[in-house]
């Protein structure tokens, strides 16, 4: 492997905390000075977080309700087509569109549209499924998923540059600092 | 802990609710003398809102208790002090036994006497000491339990022992299973006897829902407006409205689930003995009311409140909780007149008056304790971060 110009090929610079309350002064600080392309990795939802570090709102969610609509009107035709126009079944009397009986079928309907359409909206947005990220490579990385805390800045912001985020990082007193390959 | 504004507020809310119940309780005792079943059918109804609102303020204490959360912390001197007026609701509930033999019709000795399924349930369980002696029994477990929980809460506030949470949390595992036997017993008499003959075994989580529903929209939209204030305005944030907006929306939803559960057994079932209560719902008038109950307490309501946005603004908060109390008071009409009246529309301009004048009862014993206590509870060691500003630090 040719090592020519590390820094410029760096995927970022990394730094491990002990606790969530660390994380989320160390997000805020990082933000008000100024780094904008950063991410943050814990072991357990962190309350508060994504605002620090100054996310954007998801549109997420607007795949979840039309998913729901969509899995409730459906749902709803569907019986509708079942029982009223393709196989009407004459059940104790009842008239053909029982909208109460539809009503449990729309409803399951509406959690399985707004389900499966939550699920891909996520593989669509974060280009699910990843098996490989650069922040691996950052030291002791495998405890993000156990009980330490890691905030990157990417070398994709603006501002980077590796010594000074570097010596920033420092100064958010952490257990350790440390350059992430690619 | 200085709260001078807080108490003012209180004051403010106090004076406003004690003049317009005072004025409201000269019309209603003009209406008693005009019209005394109207009186007690329009007493029921605001009985019934009432003591939800104390009980829900109970039973929400309790969950608070065992599960914990930055949005029960906030209201908790709230809720406990809506759990302190549940002995005024006790002597409240007087004017509904001497109404008795006006609104449950199992109290009618010809009625009961042409029927033998009704001589049966008025022999053993549906009769005038009986169901006082029950409702005793309840009203001994409910102010047992709030007195207990409030009495611990306020004890910490001066002595800071810490393992008075313990105890909290342990009666309220306790006082949850019997707060909820208690009040499915309530529901049965208070309101599903109406109609002697028919049944819902699902009509104990109704009443318990609304309980949640009331209290929970009660706090939210008090906590929303008195946040503005000291103390609050300092602890008091946007992810309190928050978790308070989706438990608002969870009773919502519990609600419209118990509701249609109850009608599509009953619809599937289509049996003369338990068909015949959506049967008076289903003519003169009430399909309409009934249209305009799923609209305004759930599927509107619902819709605002899946927006983040809506949770999060106090204002559209407070707003979408006073909707869902005003149509509280639709839910009970509902349940309540077309089974005393036989499915006729009956609508008396005291049904509006009488919850006003009681409202004015329980505003005054509500402010005047959460006027006597710090507003926001001293020594409970979870939220030492929320109190102290921490956490607030943290996040802004």
């Amino acid at each position: 492997m040719i090592k020519s110009d590390v820094k410029s090929k760096l995927y970022g610079v990394v730094a491990e905390f002990e606790t969530p309350d660390q994380l989320l002064v160390a997000a805020r600080k990082t933000r008000e000075a100024g780094y904008s392309d950063m991410d943050a990795y814990s072991p357990i939802p962190v309350h508060g977080l994504y605002e620090v570090m100054g996310g954007e709102r998801t549109i997420l969610p607007w795949f979840t309700l039309g998913g729901a609509l969509l899995g409730g009107i459906g749902g709803y035709m569907l019986q509708y087509w079942v029982s009223v126009i393709e196989y009407p079944l004459n059940v104790g009397g009842r008239p053909f569109h029982s909208w109460p009986s539809f009503i449990p079928v729309t409803f399951e309907c509406t959690i399985l549209g707004a389900a499966l359409a939550t699920v891909i909206g996520l593989f669509a947005i974060y280009k699910f499924p990843q098996p490989y990220h650069s922040i691996f490579n950052a030291p002791g990385f495998k405890r993000a998923s156990d009980d330490r805390y890691f905030l990157c800045i990417e070398a994709t912001d603006p501002k980077f540059d590796a010594d000074g985020a570097k010596q920033f990082m420092e100064s958010l007193d952490p257990v350790s600092v440390s350059e992430v390959e690619p | 802990m200085k709260q001078e504004a807080v108490n003012q507020y209180m004051d403010r809310i106090s004076g406003r609710a004690v003049t317009a119940g005072a004025v409201a309780a000269v019309v209603m005792v003009i209406g008693l003398f005009l019209d005394s079943s109207a009186f007690f059918e329009s007493y029921l109804i605001a009985y019934l809102f009432w003591i939800s609102l104390s009980l829900g303020c109970l039973a929400i204490l309790m969950v608070h208790h065992l599960v914990g959360g930055g949005w029960g912390f906030v209201i908790r001197r709230m809720l406990e002090a809506g759990a302190r007026t549940l002995p005024v609701m006790a002597v409240l509930f007087i004017p509904v036994i001497m109404g008795m033999s006006d609104i449950f019709e199992w109290t009618d000795e010809d009625v009961v006497a042409g029927n033998y399924i009704l001589q049966e349930k008025v022999k053993y369980y549906l009769n005038e000491p009986f169901f006082i002696m029950r409702s005793a029994i309840y009203f001994v477990i409910w102010i047992g339990l709030a007195w207990l929980l409030t009495g611990w809460s306020y004890r910490q506030d001066e002595n800071g022992n810490l393992m008075l949470n313990r105890s909290m949390r342990i009666f309220s595992g306790l006082g949850m299973v019997l707060y909820v036997l208690a009040s499915t017993f309530a529901a049965f008499d208070w309101i599903m006897s109406l109609d002697p003959i028919w049944f819902s075994s699902i009509y104990g989580p109704i009443f318990i829902v609304a309980h949640f529903l009331t209290a929970f929209a009660m706090m939210s939209a008090l906590i929303a407006w008195m946040s503005r204030y000291e103390p609050l305005s300092g602890v008091v944030r946007e992810k309190h409205f928050h978790d308070l907006g989706n438990l608002l929306f969870a009773s919502l939803v519990l609600w419209a689930y118990v509701a249609f559960s109850q009608f599509i057994i009953i619809w599937s079932g289509n049996l003369p003995d338990t068909i015949s209560w959506y049967l008076d719902r289903s003519a003169n008038g009430w399909p309409m009311v009934t249209i305009l109950l799923a609209l305004f307490h759930f599927v509107i309501p619902f819709f605002i409140l899946l927006s983040r946005f809506s949770k999060q603004k106090a204002r559209v908060l407070m707003a979408i909780a006073a909707g869902i109390l005003l149509f509280r008071f639709l839910d009970l009409f509902w349940l309540i007149i077309p089974t005393i009246h036989d499915g006729a529309f009956a609508i008396h301009w005291l049904y509006f008056v009488t919850p006003v004048a009681m409202g004015g009862i329980w505003f005054l014993f509500f402010t005047r304790m959460v006027k006597s206590k710090s507003i926001l509870p001293l020594h409970d060691a979870r939220f030492e971060g929320l109190l102290s500003g921490k956490e607030a630090a943290i996040h802004e």
